[in-house]
């Protein structure tokens, strides 16, 4: 359990929070035109990287609003917060 | 040679005060080359092992374990064993592994303390008695007993759960597979590597993988902590970390590794005699046979690879517990622990080749792999040795990710994921 910084409300209580799974997985322009590999690849394939992750949230009990999470995935440590449409931080 | 297990040999070694046992495992430094390579020590690793000594003759095998056998998923989960499944591949995946579980202590000589007391899976809602029901039938078509049981017949069965209609969420029957149970889960790992060592596999632990060779799309080898390993076969049970080896390869699985909590109360004497799971509340318990009851909570739906979750899943757990088992509510719990699963997008494991030649993954089984323990081992090493599934495994290949055949047991196994 952990503490998050909604950069809409502040820090909340992670219970208040939903996770999004990876951030950054672009719906293909022309769905009609992919193949069963590609579909497969946006819908199913995942990093699910151990250690530094980007990662939508939603703040199901609060503002109900998406953003973006950098977390460290081996111990749960928060790195940096920033909104949906931002770039993720190089750092 | 090794010594066998009897109630001699117990008696003989209580002479000597128990101090001049076998060891059950050598402690072998890796050889230059393998003919195949099983990466991860737990149960599922192990049994592959065994099988493949024992049924395909390949005994110039090895497996590496980066921490200590049994020390991952296998001595973290709540030992629960049923083959109950809604759809006919998981059917027979999970009771290929049930009929293996009815004699593996014989077979092993090591005593897995298999305990078939049934599983009960209740239902607190309309949809859930009808899915429960339908779950019933389909498995009796495909040989699985199953039988369902209204609310008297729940408390008959187990009398400290309080049926009354008046809770939140009451109980309106249950459905009861009577070859399930319980197994002792540290006893599987340890009887699968004393078997699958006595037939001149190496078991190397503490030697983590770092990264896998591979020339053009076939493996050569992996480079571990304790040095370079060639071989030209892979097979990879990892549990949570699968992705972490997967991408080593260059691969990406449809995975996502997530904390599952459990906890164990302190020991009591014999009040609960079976399995009782609830898949609409979230709460499942046994009883093991130090006393202690088990109790398994849900997992985080966040990835994480930290082996600890969050606080409120082992109180809504404890809520539901509370609910259903008034008995309990003046328990102390005394430990609690999380273990991080790997789970598929249609809850459903992956024993399946990859496009790299030599390269295999065992993976995917979610929170509920320890059941599958044995049958797992032994597809899984049918697949190694032949380059091709066997037909019980044959739909949990990775390609139904792009075909759309998938395997849905989300909430029809039973258990919410």
């Amino acid at each position: 359990m952990f503490l998050i910084n909604c950069p809409y409300c502040g820090e909340r209580d992670q219970q208040e929070f939903k996770a999004g799974g990876e951030a950054h997985i672009e719906r293909p322009k022309q769905p009609t035109e992919l193949s069963d590999d590609e579909w497969a690849e946006y819908l199913f394939m995942r990093k699910n990287i151990k250690g530094v992750q980007f990662e939508r949230w939603n703040h199901a009990h609060g503002c109900r609003k998406w953003f973006n999470m950098a977390r460290d995935t081996s111990n749960d440590e928060i790195k940096a917060i920033y909104k949906i449409g931002e770039k993720p931080p190089t750092q | 040679m090794r010594n066998k297990y009897s109630i001699f040999s117990l008696f003989k070694n209580a002479l000597s005060y128990h101090e001049n046992w076998q060891r059950a495992w050598k402690d072998p430094a890796p050889k230059k080359e393998y003919d195949a390579v099983i990466v991860g020590g737990g149960g599922h690793g192990l049994a592959t092992a065994y099988y493949l000594a024992k049924k395909h003759n390949m005994q110039n095998i090895a497996v590496v374990e980066k921490g200590w056998i049994g020390g991952g998923n296998t001595g973290r989960n709540t030992t629960i064993i049923r083959s109950n499944y809604l759809w006919d591949a998981s059917a027979g995946l999970y009771d290929h592994a049930l009929k293996i579980w009815e004699g593996l202590s014989q077979e092993l000589n090591y005593n897995v303390m298999f305990s078939q007391r049934g599983v009960m899976n209740l239902a607190h809602n309309l949809q859930d008695v009808r899915d429960l029901k339908r779950r019933t039938h389909a498995n009796r078509l495909n040989g699985i007993d199953a039988v369902y049981l209204n609310t008297e017949e729940v408390k008959k069965f187990c009398p400290i759960i309080n049926t009354s209609q008046d809770i939140r969420y009451p109980v309106l029957g249950g459905t009861l597979q009577r070859r399930a149970g319980t197994a002792r889960h540290d006893a599987v790992a340890w009887g699968y590597a004393r078997g699958a060592d006595e037939m001149g596999v190496d078991i190397i632990q503490n030697c983590e993988v770092k990264s896998i060779k591979r020339s053009g799309d076939t493996v050569e080898g992996i480079e571990t902590t304790k040095g370079f390993i060639k071989t030209k076969k892979i097979g990879v049970v990892a549990a949570g970390h699968s992705s972490v080896v997967a991408n080593m390869a260059g691969l990406k699985l449809p995975l996502e590794s997530k904390p599952l909590q459990a906890l164990v109360s302190e020991p009591v004497k014999p009040i609960i005699d079976t399995v009782v799971m609830s898949n609409a509340v979230h709460a499942y318990v046994s009883q093991s046979d130090k006393g202690e009851l088990v109790i398994g909570a849900g997992t985080d739906d966040y990835i994480s690879y930290s082996q600890k979750g969050s606080h409120q899943i082992v109180e809504g757990t404890l809520n539901a517990i509370l609910e259903l088992y008034p008995i309990f509510s003046r328990m102390r719990m005394l430990r609690q622990w999380g273990g991080i699963v790997d789970i598929c997008p249609d809850a459903s494991p992956i024993l399946s080749k990859t496009s790299i030649k030599g390269l295999y993954f065992n993976c995917g089984w979610g929170t509920g792999g320890f059941k599958a323990t044995p049958g797992s081992g032994d597809l899984f090493a049918h697949t190694i040795a032949n380059d091709e599934p066997h037909k019980l495994n044959a739909a949990f290949n990775l390609n139904r990710f792009v075909s759309g055949d998938l395997v849905d047991e989300h909430g029809a196994a039973a258990v919410a994921h």
